[in-house]
């Protein structure tokens, strides 16, 4: 029976110990697998963006990002890197149209289409709770991957062979 | 003097996050908001609810949960919305699951065993 105890003690320390290691700050997505939730905006250049533009029978990458966020400026070269194999889309969020503008002329535009989430609800239907967030769709329409955060250098390769295995 | 001012602040200063303009005009809606409010977690100010919270997310989920109570849903499905945007993490209530089962029967089994030791007669 101590033995029992002891055994019980010390599980629960390795249980604790591995918990540490672990990142409270991600939270995994809901979304991964399924279909992409309907939405329809207004697009950047005024026509009009919703989930059917995503459906292209193509793996693509949609981007929640703002021209008022500073890791989405650091994150946009490697983002225009990966543009130049897979469509990208994007959903701007709480952003005015003018500063977008001056943004995407200062630092090039990779974006196929992009949505002007200006009340931020279509960031919450995707389940996103902090800039920048993507998403890699397969040629059905799933969710196949969610980064939270920047595309740093780091993550290109990952990012690169999960588009290429859905391809 | 202090003291006493400090105890009443404490007492009758109920920390809200929410701004005026935020309130909704029919006293019942707003309760339920409010409600709803302290159950859904603020996912980036960790153990803090959307309620209490000054994040940008916690205040979008305020006026989500009030734009969905006047177009006539339920706490029930706000809440159910959100979970399926968000995941468990979203609840500070965990829901009562196979793999979540742990966390309830966990500390009532320590518990016992715990009890078990202790009254034990020698």
């Amino acid at each position: 029976m101590r033995y029992l105890f002891l055994f019980i003690f010390l599980s629960c320390i390795y249980i604790f110990y591995e918990g540490l290691k672990k990142d409270p700050k991600e939270i995994p997505s809901n979304l991964i697998s399924q279909k992409i939730p309907s939405f329809s905006l207004t697009s950047f250049s005024g026509t009009n963006f919703s989930d059917l533009d995503l459906k292209k029978n193509e793996v693509i990458i949609l981007n929640f990002f703002a021209s008022w966020c500073p890791p989405c400026s650091i994150e946009h070269r490697f983002l225009t890197k990966l543009g130049r194999n897979v469509s990208i889309y994007g959903i701007a969020k709480k952003n005015e149209h003018n500063e977008l503008s001056s943004w995407l002329n200062k630092l090039g535009n990779p974006y196929t289409k992009i949505g002007m989430d200006y009340e931020g609800i279509t960031s919450i239907d995707w389940g996103v709770y902090g800039l920048p967030e993507t998403f890699i769709i397969d040629k059905d329409g799933y969710i196949k991957y969610k980064h939270v955060g920047p595309i740093l250098e780091r993550d290109m390769k990952k990012i690169k062979s999960i588009i290429k295995n859905l391809k | 003097m202090t003291l006493i001012f400090i105890l009443l602040n404490l007492i009758f200063f109920n920390v809200n996050a929410i701004q005026p303009d935020e309130i909704l005009e029919n006293k019942e809606l707003e309760k339920t908001a409010r409600d709803i409010g302290k159950e859904l977690r603020c996912l980036v100010c960790q153990n803090e609810d959307i309620q209490n919270s000054n994040a940008d997310i916690a205040k979008d989920l305020r006026a989500l949960v009030r734009k969905k109570l006047l177009e006539g849903e339920s706490k029930s499905q706000i809440i159910d919305y959100v979970h399926s945007r968000y995941g468990d993490f979203v609840l500070f209530s965990p829901p009562f699951r196979i793999d979540t089962i742990g966390l309830w029967i966990l500390p009532i089994i320590f518990f016992l065993i715990l009890s078990f030791f202790f009254f034990r007669k020698k």
